[in-house]
């Protein structure tokens, strides 16, 4: 059991470990390619090789951030099989169809379609070369699109059923996998986040180039697009935000509650919005959840259920069965102990129906199937020994979702005042402070890898201890393989993309750096 | 529409895809000859001209991936797991390839042109080899054993578990060696010819064609003992439910399913052919790659036939052939299938896009001029 635990976290930090970069790369690209086909589109229009030279300097930054993205997907792909092989079956019925369908619709129109975009130039009209472009930017949301639906479904597992006799749930319905509320919102927010992302990247760089005054005009070309991009982005983050919120309230209370550091909810709830843990607090001990904080009346209530009066369950009341909904119903009201009593009876009715088969009793078949259907929904909890096992990373959750939040928050006014400047640049050209903003500008790029970082983190680390939730927890989803297997091949990931990463982030620099020296006005067709 | 049907149009389709991942390798191939490329000319071109289509190949096998996992996930779930380090292998080269050519000419790139241009080597080499290894062990088997019931033990809820090696012991097999080797020379083959079809310079098409003498027979001879491997190896049948090795399975297969040995002969007299004429004008005849390719195409479509169709299990169990997969118990469900089958109509235009890139972007010749300007 020691190295069963010791696996499990191995593989869990190699999952990790590969999502972290990947999403390092991947919101850039998104968010760049929607601006560089802008780009291209307005020069298409009007022909003015100003922004074919602008379209140029932002795509040659693209090329080098795609590749690296490119990398690291790859093996979160076959990471589902080569680490979770248990979960690739149990649910590869259902995981599978969204992962196809990405390869088939989205990388193969990203991966053609790019090629043209780089090599295309001269070799192709200027109306195919605009149609590649938009086409790989749309091809990438695709991409995003489909691995986040399945994503989606282990948040919220839908459209499918248990079969007992090949032990793994089957897809019902592709429609319900496709547009449960939980994949509408992550596919939402995730992509138009990466919007913001793109658009505070050419504002950053911009602002660098403005420091060192190179290129001006060129640089309010790109605000023009960044910065109505990137503000475009968080408005509609945030409102995707907000409906996202009330999913998860409505199909994962252990992750809001773990997000606020909610231990015991109460009707009208409070938000913190800031805070700092006891760290003392555990689910069995009364310590106070909170050294000190500072919180907005009724904030989760309406986060959560648009109702300022609405009940928000906490740790406690989940795990004890309490909880209501809006109008004062009894929801989730079943305690832990009760679903890892059930999830076990779920598992014992799959092995009388398989006995029941073998022996064709078609009433024990269908009195085991009865079991099961009713039981079913626990089945993960069948896997615990205490209810504690079923409560994420408090502390993680908490400060994650705060930091997520915060810094949206600030690049919504960031973004707004950059777009005020975008067309009104003789109010920065003229303001003495006007390097401070260039500078701001910059810090903001990596706070907002962080906030992105941060989203993925709450997701993530809220939902655990379930692979899929209440259905699978991490434990009975990976390989079966030696900690130590993992553990090298974890550190010859590490290795090979930190040393991807910083040749990245100086290439990077160094085409900014060399580009802006260049007479970004004009441009060679 | 019966599940059956459906497990074997899946079939079809994953082997198409193999089998267009097979020809694609020709990038590999092509970027396993760098470092033997001294004049620095010639292999400006060449990785130019590999440049603008190693995302196809990457995707490819992506897709490949992708579309294992949704049609046959208890392959995937089997495989992956157990043979870790064959597929870790896997990964690793190709995650190499995928940053080189984007890194190796651009300024500020830390470790210098000539570690990308090895990465790309490295990958050159190894993916072909590791993937025909992974292929070969399709035909010669696998130590591993599948028990789905386990997955409701609390204690070792793994289904599918395997020897301590872990996909070492595939690597060192001799039989899926020699597969291996024998993909690394198709691939190098294939490149050759994609490189006197991509690129105008005579230096390089004169050198090429040397290559291809070398690479070519190498490969046909390979190819032939890969063959005999196949047609003496034991498979595992399960006519009836009744699971068993039977000698010679894949050799009855091509027998049973004549239309697989024709298309066999018809590939492989393709790819001859290509190789052929191409030698024979002194590569002054450049379209070589196309004949070759289809016949490339064909050869591995009815590999992955025989491997699959005719109550062959196409990933067998040397532990246990109870084990062993099958296009039947490793499938998706009924409903799954049908609804990939529905977006797999797609394919024919996902294909139809790419040959018009294709030919739009092949339409002139690479050149010094061009890559100069």
């Amino acid at each position: 059991m020691e190295e069963l635990t010791t696996v499990v976290d191995w593989s869990r930090a190699q999952f990790a470990l590969t999502a972290i970069y990947h999403w390092l790369f991947v919101p850039l690209t998104l968010g760049l390619g929607i601006i560089i086909a802008i780009m291209e589109t307005i020069f298409y229009r009007n022909r003015d090789e100003k922004w074919l030279a602008t379209t140029k300097f932002w795509m040659t930054l693209f090329g080098v951030n795609f590749a690296i993205g490119v990398a690291t997907g790859i093996i979160l792909e076959f990471e589902f099989g080569t680490n979770w092989s248990n979960y690739s079956w149990f649910v590869g019925d259902i995981f599978g169809a969204p992962l196809a369908v990405e390869g088939i619709l989205a990388f193969f129109m990203e991966s053609t379609f790019i090629a043209v975009m780089f090599f295309g130039w001269n070799r192709v009209s200027p109306k195919f070369h605009l149609t590649a472009t938009w086409l790989t930017a749309i091809g990438a949301s695709l991409s995003a699109l489909w691995i986040l639906v399945a994503n989606a479904w282990m948040q919220h597992p839908v459209g499918c059923t248990f079969n007992p006799e090949t032990m793994r749930n089957e897809m019902t319905s592709f429609w319900a996998v496709v547009s449960s509320p939980m994949a509408v919102n992550k596919v939402f927010h995730t992509v138009v986040s990466a919007w913001t992302l793109g658009g505070v990247f050419v504002v950053g760089v911009s602002g660098w180039m403005l420091l060192r005054k190179r290129n001006i005009d060129h640089c309010y070309r790109s605000l023009k697009v960044g910065a109505w991009v990137g503000f475009v982005g968080i408005v509609l983050t945030a409102i995707s935000g907000d409906t996202s919120a009330v999913a998860v309230a409505k199909h994962q209370p252990m992750k809001l509650a773990a997000m606020e550091g909610l231990y015991d909810g109460q009707n009208g709830q409070e938000i913190v919005a800031f805070g700092i843990l006891n760290p003392a607090k555990t689910v069995s001990n009364n310590e106070d959840p909170y050294l000190m904080k500072v919180a907005i009346p009724y904030g989760l209530s309406i986060l959560a259920n648009h109702d300022p009066q609405s009940f928000v369950p906490g740790i406690n009341d989940i795990i004890s069965g309490k909880a209501k909904d809006r109008d004062g119903n009894e929801i989730n009201s079943v305690p832990y102990t009760e679903r890892m009593d059930r999830g076990k009876l779920a598992k014992e009715a799959i092995s009388d129906h398989n006995i029941a088969v073998k022996k064709d009793d078609r009433l024990a078949v269908a009195e085991a199937d009865k079991v099961l259907e009713e039981n079913f929904k626990y089945f993960g909890y069948g896997y615990l020994n205490t209810p504690e096992e079923a409560v994420p990373n408090v502390p993680l959750t908490f400060y994650t979702f705060h930091l997520m939040v915060s810094i949206g928050g600030y690049l919504a006014v960031f973004l707004f005042v950059a777009l005020v400047f975008a067309y009104k640049r003789q109010w920065l050209e003229k303001a003495k402070w006007a390097k401070w903003w260039h500078l701001l500008a910059i810090v903001t790029i990596p706070l907002t890898y962080l906030c992105s970082a941060c989203g993925w983190i709450v997701a993530e680390v809220g939902r655990q201890p379930w692979t899929i939730q209440d259905l699978m927890p991490n434990k009975v989803a990976i390989s079966d393989l030696s900690a130590g297997y993992v553990q090298v091949t974890f550190w010859v990931f590490a290795v090979i993309f930190t040393a991807l990463l910083i040749a990245d982030v100086s290439i990077i620099m160094k085409q900014i750096s060399k580009q802006s020296k260049q007479n970004l006005n004009t441009a060679k067709h | 529409m019966t599940i059956e049907l459906l497990q074997n149009y899946w079939w079809l389709i994953i082997s198409l895809l193999g089998a267009l991942l097979v020809f694609l390798l020709f990038v590999q191939g092509g970027q396993s000859m760098l470092i033997g490329v001294k004049n620095a000319d010639q292999r400006s071109l060449m990785i130019n001209s590999l440049g603008r289509k190693w995302e196809l190949t990457f995707t490819t096998l992506v897709t490949f991936g992708g579309a294992f996992f949704a049609s046959f996930p208890l392959f995937y779930s089997t495989s992956f797991g157990g043979a870790y380090w064959l597929w870790m292998l896997i990964l690793f080269s190709f995650v190499i390839q995928a940053i080189s050519y984007e890194y190796r000419s651009k300024k500020g790139n830390v470790y210098g042109t000539k570690f990308y241009d090895t990465l790309l080597c490295i990958n050159g080499v190894l993916g072909p080899v590791l993937l025909g290894v992974a292929v070969g062990s399709m035909f010669f088997g696998n130590e591993f054993c599948v028990t789905k019931a386990k997955i409701l033990d609390v204690e070792a809820s793994t289904i599918s578990t395997w020897g301590p090696k872990h996909g070492l012991e595939a690597i060192m097999c001799w039989k899926n060696l020699v597969f291996g080797v024998m993909v690394l020379l198709l691939a190098r083959t294939l490149a050759s010819l994609y490189f006197i079809n991509n690129i105008n310079d005579e230096g390089l098409q004169k050198a090429q064609n040397k290559l291809l003498i070398i690479n070519g027979g190498a490969f046909v001879v390979l190819f032939l003992i890969t063959i005999v491997l196949i047609l003496t190896s034991n498979g595992v049948d399960t006519t009836d439910d009744a699971v068993q090795w039977i000698e010679y399975k894949y050799l009855h297969n091509f027998i049973d399913m004549w239309w697989c040995l024709i298309v066999l002969l018809a590939g492989t007299a393709l790819v001859l052919w290509g190789i052929g004429k191409t030698l024979k004008t002194q590569a002054k005849w450049n379209k070589g790659i196309w004949p070759a390719g289809i016949g490339v195409v064909l050869v591995v479509l009815s590999l992955f036939w025989v491997l699959g169709f005719n109550n062959t299990a196409f990933y067998p169990s040397l532990l246990d052939a109870n084990s062993s997969l099958t296009i039947r118990n490793s499938s998706s469900s009924l409903f799954t299938l049908k609804v990939m089958s529905a977006v797999s109509l797609l394919v024919p235009f996902v294909l139809a896009y790419i040959a018009y890139v294709w030919r739009a972007m092949d339409s002139t010749k690479i050149s010094l001029k061009e890559i100069r300007d």
